[in-house]
């Protein structure tokens, strides 16, 4: 039997098991209660994302300066805002920017992280030790300040707050994908490739990070979570989502300087959607983790 | 030791030349006009340049790098006077707030890590985790407006602002403080708790643990004497690395509850394109946060005799 011979039957040996991992990942999720309470809640916000609009029982957009700062009663459940809009109408087609823009940053993310932690972790040595300076120098600065700082300047528009968000993950994601390609790059496999002759980003992208995956899925979920909370929490400092689009980060800014003259509704409701988003985005990510961390 | 702190120092000290590289590029590249921001759009263009060169925009790059770091921390655009005494007393403020929500966050969360190890796997220890991770990530202007319907508005019991109302005592002060210090409390509980379970399994898992066990100590004392003490080790590390986090929570509450601390500070910088007050305030905060983890670091080693002898090696 030549070498050459060995990895092909390998391979397809390690794709079965590997199969036999993810579905058995899956039966775990889908027995688990936190998982399918988190999975629930989510699925109604996807679902009030994309048919928002024909759900809701009024145009978000909608202006009645006849009718403002209404308290919430049978024609107005969540009430109106200062324009006269009807708020429940903009909880519900509120979900619909947050989901498009945090699962994009946090792809856009880990892509990068990804790349960035296959390398310092491969190569180890001088590019690892520079790298890993401009991490922490990095990390010594909040995510919320350098992501005000970049979006003050670089201009206020959807598209920019994917890459900042995601161009601010990507150190923390490399990070973890450094830990783990660290322990990886010590296996036979790994040195068998090397062997044989492989390039290097044969041997990172074809043969390490498959079995990096797993921690890859995790670090995806746990960040989306952060994303959400970044997005919102720049959206609430006027830097986020513009206005008119109906987001509840939004919302809960342009209306909370009227919270002390009591009109609460104006700005519970939404605060209560984000809640509930990050509470599912959590049950998710901690059941993922538990199942294939086991 | 001594050799162990020196090189941590030096680590501490590169680290902080990059990010002040970084923040001043960061200021360079920052579409900025100095003279014509100073002397708004009618002033002649001759002004403007003459005004530049005073201000030495003009000169190379790696003189107004010297320039401003000798001259550190310089002049704010916005407020036309030296950036220093704003800074400290925003800081103060901010220090109030900070240190306020540790005393009441570091015992809570130890406190909720190891109840939650010491049940590990039962329903307690789930309960604990699941809130904790929730109440990580509900941004602080959510909670922070809940409170602020529920406790200021609809009971009255609790006032909307931060900023007490000059000359007040002590006790009026920290009343302004309770609600903008709710936030931050519930997110740093969920990292300290957690790290907190993390050591106590690791520690209740260990060798030593067992033998304490096995020659017949009594829980209680075994926990007391041998587990936490281990556990709470790490735990100061992680108390640490959240003074970074701390500052974006800051800029959140205190834009919430109009507070005129740091936080909100750097928004105001960042939004009116005060680049001088931008520049001081991010590295101040570096300079914070390398001050506080090396701090941390030192005490960590001087703890833990196990570093202590290794780095004596």
């Amino acid at each position: 039997m030549s070498i050459a011979e060995i990895p092909i039957e390998d391979a397809a040996a390690i794709q079965a098991g590997r199969h036999e991992v993810g579905s058995e990942v899956f039966r775990q999720l889908v027995r688990s209660p936190t998982f399918l309470i988190g999975a629930f809640i989510l699925l109604v916000w996807i679902i009030c994302a994309i048919f928002g609009s024909s759900i809701a029982p009024h145009s978000p957009f909608a202006q009645n300066l006849e009718g403002i700062n209404q308290a919430p009663s049978s024609a107005h459940l969540f009430g109106t805002d200062q324009l006269g809009r009807d708020m429940l109408s903009r909880v519900i087609v509120g979900s619909r920017d947050i989901l498009i823009i945090a699962p994009l940053a946090t792809l856009l993310g880990t892509v990068l992280g990804t790349v960035v932690g296959l390398v310092m972790g491969y190569f180890r040595g001088i590019v690892d030790d520079v790298l890993g300076r401009f991490v922490e120098a990095f990390l010594a600065l909040p995510v919320v300040v350098t992501g005000v700082i970049a979006l003050s300047t670089l201009g206020r528009s959807n598209l920019v707050l994917i890459v900042v968000i995601g161009l601010l993950f990507t150190p923390l994601i490399a990070r973890t994908v450094r830990a783990a390609v660290l322990l990886e790059r010590e296996l036979d496999y790994v040195a068998a490739a090397r062997l044989r002759g492989e390039r290097s980003p044969y041997i990172m992208f074809v043969e390490i990070l498959p079995n990096v995956f797993a921690p890859i899925m995790v670090e995806f979920t746990v960040r989306l979570a952060y994303a959400i909370f970044a997005i919102l929490t720049l959206t609430f400092l006027g830097l986020g989502v513009q206005p008119p689009s109906p987001d509840w980060a939004l919302d809960i800014s342009a209306n909370y300087g009227v919270v002390p003259a009591g009109y609460w509704w104006e700005v519970l409701f939404d605060a209560l959607a984000i809640a509930t988003l990050v509470v599912s985005i959590t049950l998710i990510s901690d059941s993922v983790q538990g199942a294939i961390e086991g | 030791m001594v050799r162990f702190i020196l090189k941590r120092l030096g680590f501490a000290l590169i680290t902080l030349w990059i990010l002040s590289v970084i923040v001043f590029l960061l200021g360079q590249v920052l579409p900025s006009d100095p003279g014509r921001s100073i002397l708004g759009p009618l002033a002649a263009p001759s002004a403007v340049r003459a005004l530049d060169h005073q201000l030495g925009v003009d000169k190379p790059i790696l003189t107004q790098y010297w320039h401003w770091i000798s001259n550190f921390p310089g002049t704010s655009n916005q407020y036309q006077a030296p950036i220093g005494p704003i800074l400290t007393s925003a800081l103060g403020r901010s220090l109030k707030l900070a240190i306020f929500a540790f005393i009441i966050v570091v015992p809570l969360g130890i406190f909720g890590g190891v109840v939650s190890a010491l049940n590990a796997g039962n329903p307690v220890d789930r309960t604990i985790s699941v809130v904790g991770q929730t109440l990580l990530t509900v941004p602080e202007f959510v909670s922070g407006i809940v409170l602020l319907v529920v406790f200021a508005v609809a009971l009255g019991w609790l006032p909307v602002t931060a900023t007490a109302p000059p000359g007040s005592g002590f006790f009026t002060q920290l009343k302004y403080l309770i609600l903008p210090v709710i936030p931050l409390v519930m997110i740093l509980f969920g990292y300290i708790a957690r790290m907190a379970r993390v050591g106590t399994i690791e520690a209740l898992d260990s060798d030593y643990a067992r033998t304490a066990t096995l020659k017949g100590l009594p829980r209680g004392v075994m926990i007391r004497r041998h587990v936490l003490r281990n556990s709470l080790l790490p735990t100061i590390t992680v108390i640490a690395t959240q003074t970074g986090y701390l500052i974006g929570g800051l800029v959140v509450v205190e834009v919430l509850f109009r507070y005129q601390g740091i936080g909100s500070l750097i928004y105001n910088a960042a939004t009116q394109h005060d680049i001088p007050m931008l520049e001081a305030c991010v590295l101040t905060i570096g300079v914070v946060y390398m001050l506080v983890t090396l701090f941390a670091d030192i005490l960590f080693s001087l703890l833990n005799p196990r570093i202590r002898l290794k780095a004596a090696e």
